[in-house]
C-alpha cells in the first residue's frame, strides 16, 4: 500500500497505481486533465503532456522533489509522495501551453463539428486554454479520408493522442492503421486508403477525444446537445450489447458506448448495435443516461425529475505497464 | 602533445586492417578480460576510471553497467550507439572508418563484462559505407576467434552484429533506438522501465556511445587507475571532440579534459585559430542541442576562471552563463556569423527530426521554425522574440525524450546572449540582409 497526497487530500493506494488513478479515485477536483490516457487501453498514456504534475515530495525513503514535471498517468506512486496539480503554478503554466500546442493546427471548425458538446479538447481549451491565439501561421491540412462504410477520418482535427490505433491493436483481430511520417507532419492512416473493417472498428470513434474520427451515420444529423441520452441494451452475440442511444424526437440518431465521467467507454461495443440497430424495437430502454462530465450537454435538462446518483469512483484496475511502445 | 589513447595509432598505415591493428597490440584487452578476469572485475575497472558517457549525457558508465538488471535465464544485450546524428558531431565516424576493429574489441570486452551473449552496433543509415567498414572488421575477428562460441577457449560466445538505421535523429534517443532496432517505428518509449531493467525485446540491455566502448579498450589494458589519472577532476580520460566551423583547421580530435578552451581554438596543434584572422564571435561547444554561447563566455567562465574542456568547467555558471560538453560536436563561429540565420538552421533541424509523439515537442518545433522563418523573412516583430522565448519554455521539460529540451536549448541561449540581434534584424532586416554571411564558408571551399 502507498499514501499519496494529491493538493492536499491523502488516499492510500495500492502499489502500482499510477497518480493519475489516484487522483480519480480522490475525485475531479484534483483529477488532472487528459487528452490521450485511456484506462481500458494498455500502455496508452504519455503523450499528450496534459496531465503533468509537479511531485513535491518523491516519497517517504527518498523525500527530494521530482526535478521535472511527470506525466501523471505513466508515473506510479510511492508511499509518502507529495503530489501538485492545480496547487502548482509549473503545471498551470505548462498545461497552459499544452492546450496552446493542441490548437495551433486545429482547425477550430467546432461549429461544423460533429464532436462539439463532447468534445475533450474543447473542454481543455476552456478550462486551461488562453482565449486568444498567438499564431497566423497556416494551420496544415489534410484531406478527408472515408475508412470503410461507417467511419469518417478529419485529420486536421486529430492530436495524435494514439488511442485509435490502440484500440485497432488491443480490441480488434488486426489493425490496418497507424502513425505515418513524423513530426508535426504525422498523420494517421491507413495504408492506402484501405478499409478499416471489422466488428470492432467503431469504437475508434469513442476512443477519439476529438473530431477526428466521426460516425459517417451520424454526420450533420444534430448537434449533440440537443439529443437525449439513454441507457439501453440488448442481447448481442458479439458484444455486451450495453450502449446509450442517442434520441431526437422517436428518432435513434446514433448509438455509442456508455461513457464514465472520465469520458472513457465502460465497455467496448460492436459495429452491429453501432451502426445497424437504430430501432427503438430493437432495444431494451433502461432509462435516462446521467451524465458526468463537464461539457455542454451535461446540463442534464431532460433529467430534471431524477434523484442525483452518487458520484461513481473509478475502481480501475492498475496496468501493467509492458515494455515496448504499442 | 596531450596524450593519445584511441587515436594513438591513427597515423599507422592500414591500421584499419586485422593484421596491422594486431601487431599494435589490438585485441589485448579481450586477451586479458577473458583469461585473467571475471566479468565483476572489468565493471570494476570501468567504474574505477571514472569513464563518463560519450554521447552526450555524461552519465558515469560503471554505474549505469551495474543498474544492469541480471535475472536467471534471461538474455541481455549491449547495444552500440553508432546513430550519430547531432548537428557538429562526427567524432564516431571518424573512428569507426580509421579504427573499426578497436569498436569491435571494445564491444567483445564489454559484452563480456555485462555477460551479454549477442551485441548490436545500431548505425545510421547515411553511415553506410562505415556500416560496411565494420562489417568486414567483424568478420576479419570472427575468422581470427576472437567473435563466436568459445572465445579463447573459455566458456564465453558472443555474436556481434550490425543494423543500420534508417538515419534519423531520434533514433539516436536510446529508447527509440531499441524500438527501431525492434523493427518498430523510432519513437522513445515511456521510462520507466529503463533500458536497464527493460531494453531491447523486454531484456536488460545497455546502451552505449561509440566512443565509450572504444574507452573501455585503453581502461582494461591499464587499468582503471591510470585511465582516472588523465583528465581534471570527475572529467576523466580523453575525448574526442569535433571541431568545425569557421576555424583553420577542421577536425576530429582527442584531447585530454582539461585543456584550456582558448588553447583548443588558438593554437596549432588542435583548431589553430579563426579563419582569416577574423574575430570569435560565439561556440556550440558540444553539439547543436547545448546552449551557444559568447565568446568572452566561452573563453573564461563568468567569475573569471579559465574555461577549460571538461564536464564540470563547461557547465559552471548553469545555462545562465555556460553550456555543457555534449558530444563534443564543437562549432566555432567568427564574427561574420548571423546568430538569427543560425539559429533558424538548428529549429529546422529539430522540426525535422521531432518523431512526432508528444505536443509540446511535435507542434513547438514547428512553430519555432516557423516564427524564425518569419523574422529571418523580415516580417518579425519585438513580440516574435518574446513568444520565441515562452514557446521554448514550454517546450523544456515537459516531453518525453530529450529531443525537446535539446531543441528549447540553443534557442533559449540564443535570445538570452544575442537578443540585441534579434532585435537588430527585426527593426531593420533589409540593412542585415544585405551583409554577407557565408563569406568565410565560401572562401573555406575555393581555398
Amino acid at each position: 500500500m502507498a499514501k499519496v497526497t494529491i493538493d492536499g487530500k491523502t488516499i492510500e493506494v495500492a502499489d502500482g497505481t499510477t497518480i493519475l488513478q489516484a487522483a480519480r479515485m480522490i475525485g475531479p477536483d484534483v483529477a488532472p486533465p487528459t487528452m490521450c490516457y485511456y484506462s481500458k487501453l494498455k500502455t496508452s498514456g504519455g503523450y499528450c503532456r496534459t496531465c503533468l504534475v509537479e511531485v513535491s515530495k518523491g516519497s517517504e525513503k527518498d523525500p527530494r522533489p521530482m526535478p521535472k514535471l511527470v506525466a501523471s498517468c505513466r508515473t506510479t506512486v510511492m508511499d509518502g509522495m507529495e503530489v501538485k496539480n492545480n496547487d502548482s503554478e509549473k503545471v498551470t503554466e505548462a498545461r497552459k501551453g499544452v492546450v496552446e500546442f493542441l490548437l495551433l493546427n486545429h482547425p477550430l471548425d467546432c461549429p461544423v463539428c460533429d464532436q462539439a458538446g463532447e468534445c475533450h479538447l474543447q473542454d481543455l481549451s476552456y478550462e486551461h486554454g488562453s482565449a486568444k491565439t498567438r499564431t497566423d501561421f497556416e494551420r496544415r491540412t489534410f484531406e478527408k479520408i472515408d475508412i470503410g462504410p461507417y467511419v469518417q477520418l478529419h485529420m486536421n482535427r486529430c492530436i495524435l493522442c494514439y488511442r485509435c490505433v490502440k484500440v485497432a491493436n488491443q480490441i480488434t483481430d488486426g489493425r490496418v492503421h497507424g502513425v505515418i511520417n513524423r513530426g508535426d507532419h504525422s498523420e494517421i492512416s491507413t495504408y492506402v486508403e484501405e478499409a478499416i473493417d471489422n466488428d470492432f472498428s467503431g469504437n475508434v470513434i469513442d476512443v477519439c477525444p476529438v473530431g477526428a474520427l466521426t460516425d459517417k451515420t451520424f454526420r450533420f444529423k444534430s448537434r449533440v446537445w440537443f439529443t437525449k441520452p439513454v441507457d439501453a441494451h440488448r442481447n448481442c452475440d458479439k458484444c455486451s450489447g450495453k450502449v446509450v442511444l442517442w434520441y431526437k424526437g422517436e428518432d435513434v440518431l446514433r448509438v455509442t458506448g456508455r461513457k464514465d465521467q472520465w469520458g472513457e467507454v465502460e465497455e467496448f461495443i460492436c459495429n452491429t448495435c453501432r451502426f445497424e440497430t437504430k430501432k427503438t424495437s430493437d432495444w431494451t430502454i433502461e432509462g435516462p443516461r446521467k451524465l458526468d462530465n463537464h461539457s455542454v450537454i451535461s446540463a442534464n435538462h431532460y433529467e430534471f425529475l431524477k434523484k442525483p446518483k452518487e458520484l461513481t469512483i473509478n475502481t480501475v484496475k492498475p496496468l501493467a505497464i509492458e515494455g515496448g511502445n504499442n | 602533445m596531450g596524450k593519445k589513447l584511441l587515436l594513438a595509432n591513427d597515423h599507422v598505415p592500414g591500421i584499419q586492417s586485422y593484421e596491422v591493428y594486431r601487431k599494435h597490440g589490438g585485441y589485448a584487452s579481450v586477451e586479458k578480460a577473458i583469461k585473467t578476469m571475471k566479468p565483476e572485475e572489468v565493471v570494476e575497472e570501468v567504474k574505477k576510471s571514472g569513464l563518463r558517457g560519450r554521447g552526450g549525457a555524461g552519465f558515469p558508465t560503471g554505474m549505469k553497467w551495474s543498474f544492469l538488471a541480471k535475472p536467471e535465464g534471461v538474455a541481455r544485450y549491449l547495444v552500440c550507439n553508432a546513430d550519430e546524428s547531432e548537428p557538429g558531431t562526427f567524432k564516431d565516424r571518424y573512428l569507426m572508418s580509421r579504427i573499426p576493429h578497436i569498436l569491435i574489441e571494445g564491444m567483445i570486452t564489454s559484452s563480456f563484462a555485462l555477460g551479454a551473449n549477442t551485441s548490436y552496433i545500431y548505425i545510421r543509415g547515411e553511415y553506410y559505407y562505415v556500416a560496411q567498414i565494420l562489417e568486414k572488421a567483424i568478420a576479419e575477428a570472427y575468422a581470427n576467434g576472437w567473435l563466436g562460441k568459445n572465445i579463447l577457449g573459455s566458456d564465453y560466445s558472443l555474436d556481434l552484429y550490425v543494423q543500420v538505421g534508417g538515419g534519423a535523429y531520434i533514433c539516436g534517443e536510446e529508447t527509440a533506438l531499441l524500438e527501431s532496432l525492434e523493427g518498430k517505428r523510432g519513437n522513445p518509449r515511456i521510462k520507466p522501465p529503463f533500458p536497464a531493467i527493460a531494453g531491447l525485446y523486454g531484456c536488460p540491455t545497455v546502451v552505449n556511445n561509440v566512443e565509450t566502448i572504444a574507452a573501455v579498450v585503453p581502461i582494461v589494458n591499464d587499468g582503471g587507475d591510470a585511465y582516472a589519472a588523465i583528465g581534471i577532476g570527475k572529467s576523466s580520460g580523453t575525448k574526442l571532440i569535433s571541431a568545425s566551423g569557421h576555424i583553420n583547421k577542421p577536425g576530429v580530435y582527442e584531447i585530454e579534459m582539461g585543456i584550456t578552451v582558448e588553447d583548443f581554438i588558438y593554437s596549432d596543434e588542435y583548431c589553430g585559430g579563426i579563419l582569416n584572422g577574423k574575430k570569435l564571435k560565439a561556440v556550440v561547444a558540444g553539439g547543436s542541442s547545448v546552449p551557444v554561447l559568447p565568446a568572452d563566455l566561452i573563453i573564461t567562465t563568468a567569475n573569471g576562471e579559465k574555461r577549460l574542456m571538461s564536464y564540470e568547467s563547461l557547465a559552471d555558471g548553469g545555462f545562465a552563463t555556460g553550456t555543457m560538453l555534449g558530444s563534443g560536436g564543437f562549432i566555432v563561429m567568427d564574427e561574420t556569423t548571423n546568430i538569427v540565420e543560425n539559429l533558424h538552421t538548428f529549429a529546422r533541424f529539430y522540426h525535422h527530426e521531432s518523431c512526432g509523439q508528444c505536443s509540446p515537442c511535435r507542434e513547438g518545433t514547428g512553430w519555432m521554425e516557423k516564427i524564425l522563418h518569419k523574422i529571418l523573412d523580415g516580417h518579425g516583430t519585438l513580440e516574435d522574440v518574446d513568444l520565441l522565448w515562452e514557446i521554448q519554455r514550454k517546450i523544456e521539460g515537459n516531453t518525453i525524450c530529450p529531443l525537446g529540451d535539446a531543441a528549447a536549448w540553443p534557442v533559449a541561449s540564443a535570445i538570452r546572449h544575442f537578443r540585441h540581434e534579434f532585435e537588430e534584424f527585426v527593426k531593420n532586416p533589409n540593412g542585415i540582409k544585405k551583409v554577407k554571411h557565408y563569406e568565410s564558408t565560401q572562401n573555406l571551399v575555393t581555398a
